[in-house]
Order: C-alpha cells, then structure tokens, then sequence
C-alpha cells in the first residue's frame, strides 16, 4: 500500500519560484497515489491556479498536502492557506470571468471544476482557506450545465 | 509524467531563427517570469527581424494552467499585430483535457499536432511570394 511519505508536507508560497515547487511536489504525490496522467494534469494545473491565488491575492502563504481515505478509496487533498484580506463577495469571485487580479477571471472557479472535492474559508481581513480533494480512479463531478 | 522530474526552468527561452520562422521550444516547468520574458523576447525579435511566422513547441509542456494560457494568447495577439502568425504545436491529450475543463478554450491560438506540420501550416499561411518563383506548395 502506498505511505504518506512523499506526499505529507507543507510549502510556503512565496514568490513564483514557489509556485514551481507546489506543481512538482503534486505531481510527485499524485503520481506516487496512482492518479492517471490526465487527473494528475488537472489536479497539478489546479494547484498551480490555487497556489497563485495565494501569491497574488492573499499576499503569500502556504500550501498543505495530505493523503486521505474514504470507504477504501484514497484521495489527495491540498489546502492553500493564507493570511490575506479574504473574499469579500464569494459568489462573484467564484463565477467564472471574474477577475480583481488582472488575470483571466478563470482561477478560482476553473479549478473548482477539475477537482473532486472544493471547499472554502474565507474571512474579510483575515485569510482564505482552499481545500480540494481529489480520488483515485473516480470519475470527474458531475458538470453542471451552465 | 514519470518520476524523473524535470528541473525548473530559469532565466530565458532560447529563440531560434529558421528562415521566416521564430522556433521557440517550451520544456518543463515554467516561471511566471520567465514566460514573461519570452513574451517580450518575441515581440522584439519579430519587429527587429520581420519574420512572418511564430512556432512554440510545447509538447514539453506537463501543465498549462491560466497564466502560460493566457501568456500564449497574448503571444499570439501581438505576433499578429506585428504581422506575423503564432501557431502552438505539439500539446499533449492531457493538457487540452485540462485547458477545456479549466474553462481557457484559448480561440485565437491556432495549434498543429507536431512542429512538422506546424511548419507546414505556416509555410501555407504566409507564402512567401518571391517574384520570379511560381513553385507553390499545395496540401
């Protein structure tokens, strides 16, 4: 069975070369829980967007990976934490095109969509937290038609 | 992607010059600053050079999230303000998967399969029309 070594750590998000850092210690861990070369694409190009969220929104950060389990299937989780000003109007910064940060507005809300599991904490003045999951071997969610 | 990772890439992107073409190779894990840099690299080298074509290689490419997409399209929309056409060649099954489901369909990136028939598509799109010389390739 797979161990949470090589998979458990916690990096800082500081500047882009950080974010170089996140991708590959996702890919590392995605490959070591068996995840398919395209969920390991999606589930690296989400932390990647989530992970610049925290450099370019909340001020830097941190991101924490884990190994998780549920009814004998196993998961990979990631919460990017940081300590910023939060999100105002939650729903806005989720919809897609959405953007306060010069980008293509597609961060937040694209990410959400290539993950099993997305959750958000988020606290005007005092920080966001992101957690999303992914499963090995089970199908993408559900879309929901738009 | 197999457990051989590839180092981070810093500093600059080489450019290449092959005849009207500028061949840039993308390989591994880019910095934000560095796909930056190639943004502008090209720009100038396009106007100093007045090549008429732009071909990225990203098969070396595992991600592209929303900010190499959006740094490619920006790539693509001043090559063609400076009068020369960006085709992208070569991203892999995976990353198109990912692009779409991000929600990036990236519509004013015209792409090829291989840098071979990216070559080809530019070859066909911006002839280079010589007086004197009737040979005309056709597909």
């Amino acid at each position: 069975m797979h161990t949470a070594a090589g998979v458990e750590a916690c990096l800082p998000i500081r500047s882009d070369m950080d974010l170089v850092w996140v991708r590959q210690h996702v890919r590392q861990a995605a490959a070591r829980l068996g995840f398919g070369l395209v969920d390991q694409t999606k589930l690296i190009t989400a932390a990647s967007e989530l992970a610049r969220n925290t450099l370019v929104h909340g001020g830097g950060g941190q991101m924490e990976a884990r190994q998780v389990g549920r009814a004998g299937a196993q998961g990979l989780q990631l919460a990017f934490i940081d300590e910023g000003p939060g999100i105002v109007d939650l729903d806005l910064a989720l919809s897609d095109g959405y953007t306060s940060g010069g980008g293509l507005g597609m961060g937040l809300s694209g990410a959400r969509r290539l993950v099993h599991d997305f959750d958000i904490d988020t606290t005007p003045g005092s920080g966001t937290t992101v957690r999303v999951t992914c499963w090995v071997g089970r199908p993408p969610r559900p879309r929901e038609e738009v | 992607m197999n457990d051989a990772h590839p180092r981070p890439v810093t500093g600059y992107v080489p450019v290449l010059r092959l005849g009207d073409v500028l061949l840039v190779t993308l390989q591994g894990d880019l910095h934000d600053s560095t796909a930056q840099q190639l943004q502008q690299d090209l720009s100038e080298t396009i106007s100093r050079t007045g090549v008429r074509g732009v071909l990225i290689d990203i098969s070396g490419v595992e991600i592209v999230d929303s900010f190499l997409g959006r740094v490619l399209a920006e790539i693509a929309a001043q090559s063609k303000l400076l009068a020369a056409r960006t085709v992208v060649a070569g991203m892999r099954p995976a990353v198109a998967i990912t692009l779409v489901e991000l929600g990036l369909t990236l519509p004013g990136l015209s792409t090829a399969l291989s840098t071979e028939a990216g070559m080809e598509l530019l070859a066909r799109q911006a002839p280079v029309t010589r007086p004197g010389s009737p040979r005309q390739e056709s597909p």
